[in-house]
């Protein structure tokens, strides 16, 4: 054993060229696998964390996952807005702890801008259950002095190099009207949140007034052409808002959650809807889970591939190895120790080639992750296999060690017919 | 020490015999010269008394044991223990230094290690005394067999063959690749060392004027009697 171990060590490092390619592909082949697989399993994981403690989600009647895209994710826009007396009803609800609403629809330089409330701060949680916290300055005050104030997410404030004092204008929707600037009413930075690897670290967050207070010369999204009302004359309109995007809402005791629900569904002044955070997004999933599927069907199919190159490679160079199998008898070698020199050839090319793939795929999570963070607020961590990324890299090893199996065969073959005498 | 009664042998999917030889017997210690032409047998010949080949009637022993009554796995083992065996050309592994290559039987049989280092130390010891002997100085012994000469080759495959004492050794043609000096001083050591070592020796060779260096002389057309 040890003997055959050495020799199919010696003989391979003589063809290293060769299964260098080999294990190259394999490796190839093993980093898109587990990058799949890690990348799918890190977004499940981001996205989940994304939002708790809110037991629903409310907004006009729309699917459930749009609204939570919206309101958690700052995907795509809702149809409808939500009248504020309806939320104000719905929080006077006898299970409702508390209400926060949010309004979306203004951008900075490509981040989205959140108006809410200051109880914002005090009742949003992601992660397991952790609260949002400032890394410096303090949360907007929520009233008159204190309109033109913006709390930026970590991202934002990093990505542009913001710091407390700093004056910023929002743009008015994506920003992708140049000139549809709110640069009349500039805010001031006055909080930077800690990162928290959810969308609330791409948000800039004011209060709901001031959302009010920039729009007041504005209609449908143009500015009222001959109406300017100065930051300071702003102030002394009413800023009280009537309508928002969304509210999320948290109940003092989680069992009633159906019940109000309910509630607000058969609401009868407004159509509204309120999704659980938590059964839409498992809504989510089964979507993305198809494509998830797919993708990594793909990436299965790519090792099969791959595989079946080294295969091939090792079977194409085993008739010019024939006078090594027989030197390899001659000197006592039974056949059954060729094929586990094959088989042991085989199992070093496909071990290199998964060491090499998973070291690959640890590599660009380093080089990727904050290009991931801030283009797509998707943290990446380097961590330890998983059960599951494990149970794949085990996968390509037996499958990489059984086709190994096959020149191996092959090899046994020539060596019983061959004997000491191959075909020069 | 070789044994052959009735033997019959024919390739797997042809019709006729190409050996059939009534009776060879090859005493221990004896130097054998086998006599034919390219193409007449000779590569299955060896191949049978070597144990790689079984025939189809008739039985071929080494050391009294019927290569026939061991299994596929005990022949190979058989082999290992008491055959060296010399090919034409390419004998060594390319990918190996000279001193594993002759290392080799060793590392596949454990008799034939214990009485290389019973003799010497080691096989390592047993080894480079061989090679010292075939005339391989020991700046070669670390280099990679594919950087000798064909004739330096030849040389590297005897010390191979007879590391550890084999009973038998078996020589396929291995003076066709050499030249004139070349091939008269490979063949005085080979006689030599087995001789020393007390080995028995089957050469075989289609050049008839190395019979006369033998003890005995036998053409294997002559003892062949399948008609191909």
């Amino acid at each position: 054993m040890n003997a055959v171990l050495s020799i199919a060590w010696r003989s391979a490092w003589s063809r290293r060229g060769t299964l260098a390619l080999v294990a190259l592909s394999v490796a190839l082949s093993t980093f898109l696998l587990l990058g799949v697989e890690r990348l799918r399993s890190d977004v499940r994981e981001n996205f989940a964390q994304s939002v708790s403690g809110t037991d629903l989600i409310v907004g006009a009647r729309t699917g459930p996952m749009q609204l939570l895209l919206y309101a958690v994710f700052r995907v795509g826009g809702a149809t409808n807005n939500v009248r504020m007396d309806s939320l104000q009803a719905i929080a006077k609800h006898r299970a409702v702890a508390w209400m926060v609403p949010l309004s979306l629809g203004d951008s900075h330089r490509g981040f989205p801008v959140l108006a809410t409330t200051p109880a914002y701060f005090e009742h949003f949680r992601h992660g397991d259950r952790q609260p949002l916290q400032l890394a410096q300055g303090r949360a907007f005050s929520g009233d008159l002095p204190g309109l033109y104030e913006v709390v930026l997410g970590a991202e934002v404030a990093e990505r542009l190099g913001y710091r407390l004092g700093d004056k910023i204008a929002l743009s008015h929707g994506g920003g992708e009207m140049p000139g549809a600037e709110h640069a009349d009413k500039p805010f001031t930075v006055i909080g930077i949140l800690r990162r928290s690897g959810t969308p609330v670290d791409r948000t800039l967050h004011i209060s709901l007034q001031a959302m009010e207070a920039v729009h007041l010369d504005w209609v449908a999204g143009v500015p009222l052409p001959g109406m300017k009302i100065s930051a300071e004359q702003a102030r002394a309109a009413d800023l009280e808002p009537k309508q928002v995007t969304a509210a999320l809402i948290g109940l003092k005791n989680r069992a009633a959650v159906f019940a109000v629900q309910r509630a607000i569904a058969d609401y009868e002044a407004e159509p509204l809807m309120a999704v659980l955070p938590g059964v839409a997004l498992d809504e989510l999933w089964d979507v993305v889970g198809n494509a998830e599927r797919a993708l990594l069907a793909m990436s299965a199919m790519v090792a099969v591939v791959s595989l079946a190159g080294l295969v091939a490679v090792v079977l194409a160079g085993l008739n010019e190895r024939r006078r090594e199998l027989a030197v390899l008898r001659a000197v006592g070698a039974a056949p059954r120790h060729v094929l586990l020199m094959l088989a042991i050839e085989g199992a070093m090319v496909t071990l290199l080639g998964v060491a090499l793939g998973a070291a690959a795929v640890a590599l660009a999570i380093v080089a990727l992750a904050p290009w991931l963070q801030s283009a797509y607020g998707i943290t990446l961590t380097l961590s330890a296999p998983s059960a599951e990324q494990w149970g794949l890299l085990g996968a390509v090893l037996a499958a990489g060690f059984l086709a190994s199996l096959v020149p191996g065969w092959r090899a046994y073959r020539l060596s019983l017919a061959d004997g000491l005498s191959p075909p020069v | 020490m070789i044994e052959l009664v009735a033997l019959r042998y024919r390739w797997p999917g042809t019709a006729q015999d190409c050996l059939a030889i009534d009776a060879l017997h090859v005493d221990a210690g004896r130097t054998l010269f086998l006599h034919g032409p390219s193409g007449g047998g000779k590569s299955t010949l060896l191949g049978l008394l070597a144990g790689v080949l079984l025939p189809r009637e008739g039985t071929v022993s080494l050391l009294g044991t019927p290569w026939g009554a061991l299994s596929g796995a005990r022949r190979d083992a058989f082999r290992a223990d008491h055959v060296g065996y010399i090919f034409q050309q390419f004998n060594l592994l390319p990918y190996l230094s000279v001193l594993d290559n002759v290392l080799l039987p060793c590392r596949f049989s454990s008799l034939r290690r214990q009485r290389a280092s019973a003799a010497t130390g080691s096989p390592q010891a047993a080894a480079a005394a061989l090679l010292q002997r075939v005339g391989l100085s020991d700046a070669l012994w670390a280099r990679a067999a594919s950087q000798l000469s064909v004739g330096q080759q030849q040389r590297v495959a005897a010390a191979r063959a007879l590391i550890g004492q084999p009973e038998l050794v078996i020589a396929d043609e291995p003076t066709s690749a050499l030249d004139g000096a070349l091939r008269d001083s490979f063949m005085a050591l080979l006689l030599q060392q087995c001789r020393d070592a007390g080995s028995t020796l089957v050469f075989v060779s289609h050049d008839e004027r190395l019979a006369a260096l033998f003890d005995a002389s036998l053409s294997l057309s002559q003892i062949n009697r399948a008609k191909a």
